[in-house]
């Protein structure tokens, strides 16, 4: 007996420091996943929160016929052909007569972004009664002047220090123009309005979401209905035998398929074979449907399978049809899961690069697409490309692009939660 | 009785009692199930008469449900369920080519061991027979049938402040009637019930079984059960199965005063599980 107890309480002993044990690798598994994630977050928001404000300079033109080489009567031709360039250049040097050096000033056109002579003469084509008049405009700093002002303007620089690719006569000249008050950091816009572009002051995310959404669209369009028929159909009508064996077996193995190979797939069949142009959204969206059919295929048997037979057998003894039973009970129990599935799938696809890679979908497009045929480039190739690119502007882009594509993951998967939340029916 | 004047069992056996009738609503002559390789009955012959009460009991496992599984072809949604003979429903072949299951389910509704209603609305379980039957012309009709159905179930009092509230809240002696107002309400020509009160308390299983009992008047029914005090209480007839093989029939009071056969003696004296 006196055995047996001291048996127990070593047993015990034993027992209680392996649950100890466990609770502790549990523990520091989630720290350490909490960590990653926090390390990722802060360095990307503490790289990227820059992107969301913009550096614009304030400045008076006056748009006089004579500079530009127009008459009242000027067709819009002539606007076109019309020297803006000369416009900005002697609006910007009459600021400062007593800079005469060539290459000084042309240190000064230089705090204005490359765009600046077009920017007049697009608002010339917008309204041309501002010819022959003054106009107070804002204007978009240079990315170098941008970067400078927003990270580093007021520090202390040291004798002669230079900061970034900005010289000492740009830091005097920001200076002056902080001291007039005529610089000034605003919301960037440009971000949200704009495409790509090689200048980073001007280049925008504006294409890459319209690009991701018009990709998204035709995958959820195709993959939806053909996943949740499969699903339907495999799980409720299909025989058991060997060929559908053979049928599920190679979905579940489709679902391990590295997606580039989708990408070489699509290439093959969708651009090769049956000639559709490279780099659309259409093509995307067809080679991101066959990566996330398998993902919304097995979800949607899964939420299939755990409709409660009994509910099956309820519906078939009232004489429903297999159809019947399947569309008014199975179908609306097993929708929730099969959303759920989806909007992961979808995630899954809005975060994919490789496959549209191969697909060509990472050229340089400056044009916001209008329809599924139209060239576009996606948010994480935009990520990829500006991560590329080696402008120092671009880094602080590539974590602002980052941290919208997080956003939007992130929206998606709450939504799926709410969803299953919202949607989940108890029997 | 003497103990070796009684039958006992044999591959070729002969159903004791009066398994025949001269005036049948179902006729079963001949079947066989099989599971696959496995045969769950074998050779079954049993006649049940209009508008009667019958009764099956026999231990776990006898073939009860698949027995009666056979009646409305729900063995059909059993890929290896195979069934062989003839079940005539009022002299047509339920197994004929010709035959709808939809049809015939509509004719010969059925009650599961749990109760199942649908995850909607008291109504909409009532009235979802009648729905894709196409029984009614109108919402009004519609509303009627939900009503009378309800009120033959003694539900209708209990229900009909909340017949849009999900069925599912219900208690589960509620649910089962309710399951059997939806069987009602296609107006079926036989009812089939399996094990309907094992998942109720006593006084559930007694409204229940009165249900059953008014039930009766209208309808032939044909109820598994495992308790034989239930057997006794609402059916008119009672056939005995064991290992799949239909042992005796006999009215209801003979079965349970003065068996015939040796095993179903056995049984209702509690010496076979
Ligand atoms: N779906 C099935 N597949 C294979 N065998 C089954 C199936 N359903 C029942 N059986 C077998 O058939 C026999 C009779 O079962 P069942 O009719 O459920 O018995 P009871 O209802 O009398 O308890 C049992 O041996 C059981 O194992
Ligand atoms: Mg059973």
């Amino acid at each position: 007996m006196n055995d047996k107890a001291t048996r127990l309480a070593q047993t015990l002993k034993r027992r209680h420091a392996a649950e100890r044990r466990f609770q502790w690798y549990g523990r520091l598994s989630v720290a350490f996943g909490v960590a990653c994630v926090l390390f990722l977050f802060t360095d990307i928001i503490s790289k990227g929160y820059g992107a969301f404000t913009q550096t614009y300079i304030d400045i008076e033109v006056t748009f006089d016929y004579e500079t530009l080489g127009l008459t009242p009567d000027s067709t819009e031709t002539d606007v076109k052909a019309a020297s803006f360039n000369s416009l900005f250049r002697n609006t910007v040097r009459a600021q400062y007569p007593e800079v005469t050096d060539r290459r000084k000033q042309r240190t000064l056109y230089g705090l204005y972004t490359t765009d600046a002579p077009i920017m007049l003469r697009d608002m010339v084509l917008r309204d041309p009664s501002v010819l022959g008049t003054t106009q107070q405009l804002t204007i978009v700093a240079d990315d170098d002047i941008d970067t400078y002002y927003k990270h580093s303007f007021g520090q202390d620089l040291g004798e002669g220090g230079v900061i970034g690719r900005v010289n000492p006569q740009q830091i005097a000249l920001v200076q002056q123009l902080h001291d007039q008050g005529r610089i000034h950091k605003k919301f960037n816009t440009i971000l949200f309005t704009n495409g790509d572009s090689r200048d980073p002051e001007l280049a925008g995310i504006k294409g890459a979401i319209i690009g991701s959404l018009l990709t998204l669209l035709v995958t959820l369009m195709l993959s939806f209905p053909i996943a949740v028929a499969t699903a339907i159909y495999l799980e409720e009508f299909a025989p058991k035998n060997r060929l559908t064996e053979f049928i599920e077996v190679n979905i579940n193995n489709l679902a391990a398929v590295p997606s580039v190979i989708f990408g070489l797939l699509g290439l093959a069949i969708f651009i090769n074979f049956f000639g559709l142009p490279r780099s659309v959204p259409l093509v995307g969206g067809l080679v991101l449907t066959l990566m996330t059919l398998p993902t919304i295929i097995i979800s949607s048997r899964a939420s299939i399978k755990a409709v409660p037979p009994s509910i099956r057998e309820a519906a078939l003894g009232m004489g429903a049809s297999k159809v019947q039973m399947v569309m008014h009970h199975v179908l609306p129990l097993a929708m929730p899961g099969m959303l759920t599935g989806t909007i992961i799938g979808m995630a899954q696809a809005l975060g994919e690069t490789a496959p549209l890679l191969m697909i060509g979908m990472v050229a340089f497009i400056v044009e916001t697409p209008a329809a599924i045929t139209d060239a576009a480039t996606v948010l994480p190739v935009q990520i990829y490309l500006w991560a590329d690119s080696p402008e120092r502007a671009f880094v602080e882009k590539t974590s602002a692009a980052i941290m919208i594509l997080l956003a939007f993951l992130i929206f998606m998967n709450s939504t799926a939660v709410w969803l299953r939340k919202r949607l989940e029916r108890r029997w | 009785m003497a103990e070796n004047s009684k039958q006992t069992m044999n591959d070729t056996y002969e159903t004791t009692g009066i398994p025949l009738l001269k005036d049948s609503k179902l006729s079963v002559r001949n079947v066989d199930v099989f599971y696959g390789d496995k045969q769950a009955i074998f050779d079954v012959n049993l006649d049940i008469g209009k508008n009667q009460v019958i009764s099956m009991i026999g231990p776990s496992g006898c073939g009860k449900s698949t027995f009666l599984r056979c009646l409305n072809r729900m063995n059909d949604t059993i890929d290896i369920c195979n069934v062989t003979g003839e079940i005539k429903l009022e002299d047509q072949n339920i197994y004929d080519r010709s035959i709808d299951v939809v049809e015939l389910r509509a004719r010969v509704g059925m009650v599961f061991q749990k109760p199942n209603p649908f995850p909607k609305s008291i109504y909409e379980n009532v009235a979802y027979g009648a729905r894709i039957h196409g029984l009614t012309d109108n919402k009004l009709e519609l509303d009627e049938l939900v009503e009378s159905s309800l009120k033959r179930c003694g539900l209708w009092k209990e229900v009909k402040e909340r017949l849009l509230e999900p069925a599912t809240g219900l208690s589960g002696g509620q649910q089962q009637r309710l399951c059997i107002a939806r069987a009602i309400a296609v107006n079926p020509e036989v009812i089939l019930m399996d094990e309907p009160c094992s998942a109720l308390d006593p006084i559930a299983t007694a409204t229940v079984e009165e249900l059953i009992h008014e039930l009766s008047q209208n309808f032939t029914i044909c109820i598994v059960t495992h308790s034989m005090q239930q057997a006794a209480r609402v059916s008119q007839r009672t056939a005995y199965f064991h290992l799949g093989k239909l042992i005796e029939v006999n009215d209801t009071s003979v079965v349970f005063t003065n068996p015939k056969h040796q095993l179903t003696e056995e049984y209702i004296t509690g010496r076979i599980g």
